[in-house]
């Protein structure tokens, strides 16, 4: 199956069909061994126990970007080659990098107030990281906003694209700014400053989270295809009963309605 | 495993994963049903595809 086969949505609902039962599985699975090895993880020597709050809140926090970066692809998708699953694509992946990007607030808040002091710091990353939290609410009340939604999805990409641009801030804001944030550990020049002990369910814990995020992803993206289709169903019956209502009787509307096209 | 004096906050970190995760599939899974249902619902009244095919057919 390839990309354009992707297109037709009843294909990719064939898909979803298939491949969501083996995502949902593999993310059980893997999000088990993570929490385990999460648990087996040793103490910080500076940090003690509360370096595990990490296995949470990094992943969290990548989900955070990741999540924009597929919406700008699927954004690009909507504006340059109008693939009639791309603007799909972008409405349901909002609401889920939304809760993420929350997540990764709340954890790094709970991880701040022991390790900081204070629970927040309007510091370069926690600001840049709350701006695209509310970019998420953003989009997700302009989605709402607008009933048409070919109409809402151009308006949301090009909103989404010139969102984007904060996503290389919240990646080098540690570095170009001093903040109360500490600079990258994972992926970073050199490699890793993490032991092997809390690199490995930290890695773990991240592909569980993304494979969510696909999981999750996926099933919105089948609902929102069948809400449109709801809603060209509900606009074919007002058409019915216009066009009943016009000719003054409903038996030749009914006999009409055969005639008159569907999603 | 001990957590140390500050317990709470990795178990309410962990909690609020846990919930926060839990919404997101109990909203995905509702909204699935909800819309099939309304699928239904329509198709019962005649209001059918183009295509003639059912607007809940997944295969």
């Amino acid at each position: 199956m390839t990309l354009i086969d992707l297109a037709n949505p009843t294909r990719f609902l064939a898909l979803t069909a298939r491949v969501l039962p083996w995502l949902a599985a593999a993310t059980v699975v893997l999000l088990a061994i993570g929490l385990y090895q999460a648990a087996l993880a040793p103490d910080d020597y500076q940090q003690g126990a509360t370096v595990k709050i990490m296995f949470i809140h990094v992943p969290n926090a990548w989900l955070s970007m990741f999540v924009w970066g597929v919406m700008s692809i699927a954004s690009l998708g909507t504006l340059v080659w109008r693939h009639p699953l791309a603007d799909v694509a972008a409405k349901a992946a909002a609401p889920i990098g939304a809760a993420f990007t929350f997540l990764a607030l709340l954890t790094g808040s709970l991880w701040g107030r022991p390790m900081w002091g204070t629970y927040w710091e309007w510091d370069a990353r926690l600001t840049s990281v709350l701006i695209l939290f509310l970019m998420y609410l953003g989009l997700m009340a302009l989605w709402r906003a607008v009933d048409d939604p070919s109409r809402a999805a151009r308006a949301a990409a090009v909103l989404t694209l010139v969102g984007a641009l904060n996503l290389p801030i919240i990646k080098f804001s540690v570095d170009w700014w001093n903040t109360l944030h500490q600079p990258a550990s994972v992926m970073r020049m050199g490699g890793s400053a993490l032991d092997k002990s809390f690199l490995i369910p930290l890695l773990v814990m991240a592909i569980a989270f993304t494979l969510l995020f696909v999981t999750l992803h996926l099933a919105a993206m089948r609902n929102e295809i069948l809400r449109r289709r709801v809603r060209s169903l509900q606009m074919m019956q007002a058409s019915r009963v216009a066009f009943s209502s016009e000719m003054g009787t409903g038996s030749r509307g009914q006999n009409a309605s055969n005639e008159v096209g569907a999603a | 495993m001990s957590l140390g004096p500050y317990a709470s906050f990795i178990v309410t970190s962990y909690a609020a994963a846990a919930l926060v995760v839990a919404i997101l599939i109990g909203w995905i899974a509702l909204d699935y049903r909800n819309q099939t249902q309304r699928l239904r619902e329509l198709e019962e009244r005649g209001i059918t595809r183009r295509s003639g095919r059912s607007a809940t057919e997944l295969r």
